[in-house]
């Protein structure tokens, strides 16, 4: 039973999927859908725990031997993702029937918890499979079935948005085949492990290198990397209520993963940044993102754009802890990856719980929405706290990996600019609290209620994580420095 | 069970108080602080709470004589402040209270600079809400203004810490001194919440406008809480003592034109921590005896003050100079408090202060800083003038106002009544608190010569205020708006920005004229780069985006390729 684990892993919600679609009560879906998220919440932690001490899971799918069959490979850091995937996944699933009641007819709901499942299984394939075209087939499931559950969203806007996410996914997720077509062009193997020990023989072949450019293009879009945010904010916007946070906590994240394994251990470093000096690109890249992501964000009057924006800011902390490329930097990228997860799909799903009351993310409906719904505020206000960087919470942690990490360069006006994009974030999530605490409440909200327990139980699950893991770093920041120490000794 | 941090004890109850009844609430706040002192007085001195935080060692709670003197007067300035306090129902401010003391008792008893960081945000955060709790406009945005300033100062300060832990991997909180890019920031994070010169605004512009107990709750903690930490970390830096010197000075002079009573006692606040300040700066054990004895008593008698303004803000409900006058036929008991503050705070012999502010004083002398030692002797006689005469004078004497009222309920008299008894306790029988000083006291402040000097000085100042009174030369009581340096940048910077800005914006706009329109004013300008509908956070439409795409695209190839 246990050596099975990796595929009961992927299987269970792959299976959940096809089984919750042809359920007509929504209910039904929703209770096998939050049981199989649940389920397999489970294994990923029974997983993390196989190969805490830097052990690797190497699975083969049907028996098969890689190179030829197809080989599931866990190690810490994808033990990591896998926890954030579907742990995220599952609280944002259970707080999701309240959020789409009302909203959206039964069978539709059935409908919805398939697409949901099957985007759940297919971000749990990116990040154990060990062969890079199944990292492609997954990459296109799950971006389908997000368009899909962008599309859901009320609002009309919702499908010009998940139709230009759409287009740039396709055509990320393209260029992404076509590097990996490259590497099987040159070296007629497609399992990473394969990939990464034959690599070193091409390293001057024009395709190889073409390869990388393909791929980085491709996973930068994916990721959200500045300038190739532009479908990120819509997306997030117009997604239906508390599916944002499930977006916001694993889509981009995944992809991230995807961008450190390709160019970590497939490419590998002395050629992705050594040879290829990948972060003479990325840092001024995620510089730029980080300032002005941040900036647009503070001038945001919805406060799902703002929230969005300043993902996009995130994401560039967490390139350009990689792109440092020392221990402290990339310890804070993995690390960053895992608790932004945490901060921003709990803000996502406590601004969902205010959404659901108010029926309107605009900041000044959101007005007094401090004394209407103080439980749901004060996640949202811990969660914030977070964000900002606050010590004894998770965002401080990534933040003092991060500055620390650019002081180990050297790079002091860096280590001011982080500090000033924090202010920055103070600045934006200040706007919020300001208008929830300090705004009187219109009166057509006056009657406000706090949310439902089955929304709030897991938005202070998140906030209340948001401060555990600021104070216990074991899993994040100890397993990310193991990693980062593992990457970075090799070379 | 007694290494128990106390900080963490008002930081539990501080939590709880929300969910007991109003009654409860008040006693509650009043054991506190006591069962905090047993705590502190308890425990030996040493290291407790040492824990591990992602790597980093941190020393939670450490007692040592220099933060034993602060931790006790803070414990006795907390339950005096709960007693004052004792008529509330307001949860806020209760609650803010207790976890504002316990934070800056923490912040004392940190033995590691992360855990100071913590602390003092906690200050920040928590002390606002007793400047908003008077729920005004003009309270808000004053707390706004006053939050910004204490966040940016923490944010200084871990911007320091992270320098200093990347140059020294110790985060251990002792001397830092000056020299490196790191210890300037944390000097500078300390400089603001101590408030050296063009850095004070905040206390004149908040401390006036927080409610009747707020106000004598903050005024015994943050700033007394930097000294402490300029104390440890900088001990001996020249700079501070040229710093305290001009911090003694220059507020006299706004102090001596002010009419909001409140706001006079605000900037001898600022004057009295020049005192300390220059007393950290000379370093001597002497100074440093003189720093911790001056901060003790200081905190007693100025909190004696503002309760004594605080009860007559509460009684009659103004606390303008021109407005009071004749009270201490209504409130004889607050009267008679005031005065022992203000003979405290002017030094008279007999009095904390004088045994306090005379070792710093002789410590100067000692080590020769004549001008300093002059500067701080002027500074006595005005400090004598604004709060010795002026506070009590215009507020229960001057011409009769004409207004009658109660005197202060009980519990503000008892408040006062303690406050005052320790006040003339400290200053009749000084080796008390000599006794608790981080050095050994080898200094007698009963000399014929300190207190002749004394006496001679706090005499000519009464003599000059009666003469500059009877002859009209003195400042006026009037209502008027008193300009300090923050104007420079709350109003002149507005001002002169607001056109460059302009002109910036008229100019880009003809550069960007065929492109489109940018801009059209400072606040626009911004808004229209990043604004909602601006260019940078519009989304792009498909056809755009894979134009950028194609372009990456081929910037990589070409990158790499050629």
């Amino acid at each position: 039973m246990i050596e099975q684990l990796p595929a009961i892993q992927l299987l269970l919600t792959l299976l959940a999927a096809p089984i919750c679609s042809m359920l007509r009560n929504g209910d039904h879906a929703w209770r096998l859908a939050t049981a199989a998220t649940w389920l397999s919440t489970v294994v990923a932690i029974m997983l993390l725990i196989q190969v805490w001490d830097g052990g690797v899971i190497s699975y083969q799918m049907g028996g098969w031997p890689p190179p030829w069959g197809i080989e599931v490979r866990i190690d810490e850091l994808n033990a990591l993702v896998l926890l954030l995937v579907t742990l995220f996944g599952s609280l944002v699933i259970t707080a999701l029937r309240e959020s789409l009641r009302g909203v959206m007819r039964h069978q539709r709901q059935s409908l919805y918890y398939t697409t949901f499942l099957l985007c759940f299984a297919a971000l749990i394939g990116i990040t154990i499979t060990a062969d890079a075209f199944n990292v492609f087939v997954f990459l296109e499931v799950s971006s389908l079935s997000t368009y899909a559950l962008i599309a859901r969203g009320r609002d009309r806007r919702a499908l010009t948005a998940s139709f230009r996410y759409l287009i740039m996914g396709t055509i990320g997720a393209t260029f992404i085949l076509i590097a990996i077509g490259f590497l099987y062009m040159v070296t007629g193997t497609l399992n990473m492990q394969d990939l990464s020990e034959r690599l070193p023989a091409h390293w001057d072949n024009r395709v190889i290198q073409a390869s990388l450019a393909f791929f980085t293009v491709g996973i930068a879009l994916k990721v959200a990397v500045f300038p190739l945010h532009y479908w990120l904010p819509n997306a997030y916007t117009y997604a239906p209520k508390a599916t944002t946070a499930f977006l916001a906590a694993t889509a981009t994240k995944v992809s991230l993963y995807v961008m450190i394994r390709f160019l970590f251990d497939v490419y590998g470093i002395e050629f992705a940044f050594e040879k290829m000096q990948l972060s003479t690109i990325l840092v001024p890249l995620s510089i730029a993102g980080i300032l002005i992501a941040s900036l647009v964000a503070i001038f945001q009057n919805d406060a799902k754009r703002l929230l969005a924006w300043s993902s996009v800011a995130q994401l560039s902390y967490m390139v350009l802890g990689l792109a440092l490329l020392n221990a402290s930097g990339i310890t804070a990228a993995i690390s960053h990856m895992f608790n932004h997860a945490m901060m921003k799909a709990g803000l996502f799903l406590a601004l969902a719980a205010m959404i659901y009351r108010v029926n309107s993310s605009k900041l000044h409906d959101l007005a007094g929405i401090g004394r209407t719904m103080p439980l749901t505020t004060g996640a949202f206000a811990v969660m914030g706290v977070g964000l900002i960087g606050v010590p004894m919470t998770a965002g401080f942690v990534s933040k003092w990996y991060l500055i620390s990490g650019t002081l180990d360069k050297g790079w002091l006006p860096l280590a001011a600019l982080l500090i000033v994009s924090s202010l920055m974030a103070v600045v934006y999530i200040g706007k919020i609290i300001d208008v929830a605490y300090f705004k009187p409440a219109p009166p057509q909200h006056a009657d406000v209620r706090e949310a439902p327990l089955s929304m709030l139980i897991p938005c202070w699950i998140f906030a209340l994580l948001t401060i555990y893991f600021g104070l216990d770093t074991r899993i994040t920041a100890g397993l990310a420095g193991r990693v980062a120490q593992s990457y970075l000794g090799v070379s | 069970m007694s290494s128990l941090n106390p900080a963490i004890l008002f930081v539990i109850g501080a939590l709880l108080l929300p969910l007991m009844p109003a009654n409860a609430r008040r006693y509650v706040a009043l054991l506190i602080p006591l069962i905090g002192m047993a705590l502190v007085l308890l425990t030996p001195n040493g290291s407790y709470g040492n824990i591990t935080l992602f790597g980093l060692e941190l020393t939670t709670y450490r007692l040592d004589k220099l933060a034993f003197v602060w931790a006790l007067i803070f414990h006795i300035a907390a339950f005096i402040g709960a007693l004052y306090a004792f008529h509330l129902k307001d949860t806020v401010q209760q609650t803010a209270a207790l976890m504002y003391q316990g934070a800056a008792i923490g912040a004392v008893l940190a033995g590691d600079l992360l855990t100071l960081f913590i602390w003092w945000e906690l200050t920040a955060i928590a002390s606002v809400f007793l400047i908003w709790a008077r729920r005004t406009d003009r309270a808000y945005r004053v707390g706004m203004r006053y939050l910004i300033i204490q966040v940016g100062s923490g944010v200084i300060l871990l911007t320091g810490v992270l320098f200093y832990y990347h140059d020294t991997s110790s985060l251990a909180f002792g001397h830092l001194g000056l020299g490196t890019t790191a210890t300037l920031l944390i000097f500078i994070a300390f400089g603001i919440k101590c408030a050296f010169p063009l850095m004070h605004n905040w206390l004149q512009d908040a401390y006036p406008e927080a409610t009747i107990t707020g106000t004598v709750i903050l005024s015994a903690f943050t700033t007394k809480l930097a000294v402490y930490a300029l104390a440890r970390g900088y001990a001996g830096t020249e700079i501070l003592i040229w710093i305290g010197a001009i911090m003694t000075a220059f507020p006299i002079f706004f102090a001596v034109i002010e009419n909001d009573l409140r706001k006079v006692l605000s900037y001898s606040l600022n004057n009295q921590l020049g005192f300390m300040v220059v007393g950290v700066g000379i370093g001597t054990e002497l100074a440093l005896n003189g720093t911790a004895a001056h901060a003790f008593s200081h905190i007693l008698y100025k909190a004696l003050l503002f309760m004594a303004m605080g009860a007559v803000l509460y009684r009659v409900k103004t606390i303008k100079a021109s407005e009071l006058g004749g009270l201490y036929k209504s409130m004889p008991w607050t009267t008679v408090f005031c005065i022992i503050g203000s003979m405290s705070i002017s030094a008279f012999p007999l009095f904390s202060g004088f045994i306090s502010k005379s070792m710093i004083l002789t410590a100067a002398a000692a080590e020769h800083y004549t001008w300093v030692w002059l500067v701080l002797l002027l500074a006595s006689a005005g400090v004598m003038d604004h709060s010795g005469i002026k506070i009590p004078f215009f507020a229960f004497f001057a011409h009769d106002s004409g207004k009658r009222c109660e005197e202060a309920p009980a519990h503000m008299l008892w408040a006062m009544g303690i406050a005052a008894f320790l006040c003339i306790a400290i200053g009749v029988y000084p080796d008390a608190l000599y006794s608790i000083l981080p050095y050994p006291v080898d200094y007698s402040p009963y000399t014929a010569t300190h207190v002749i000097t004394q006496l001679q000085l706090l005499m000519f100042s009464a003599l000059a205020f009666a003469v500059l009174f009877i002859s009209g030369l003195y400042p006026p009581e009037i209502k008027s708006v008193n300009l300090d340096t923050d104007w420079f940048y709350r109003r002149a910077a507005v001002k002169v920005m607001t056109p460059i800005a302009a002109m910036v914006a008229t100019a880009s706009n003809g550069l960007f004229a065929s492109v489109g329109k940018v801009s059209s004013g400072s606040i626009s300008g911004i808004n229209s780069l990043f604004g909602p509908q601006a260019w940078l956070s519009r989304t792009l439409d498909s056809t755009g985006m894979v134009a950028l795409v194609i372009g990456a695209l081929l910037i990589f190839l070409g990158f790499y390729l050629f």
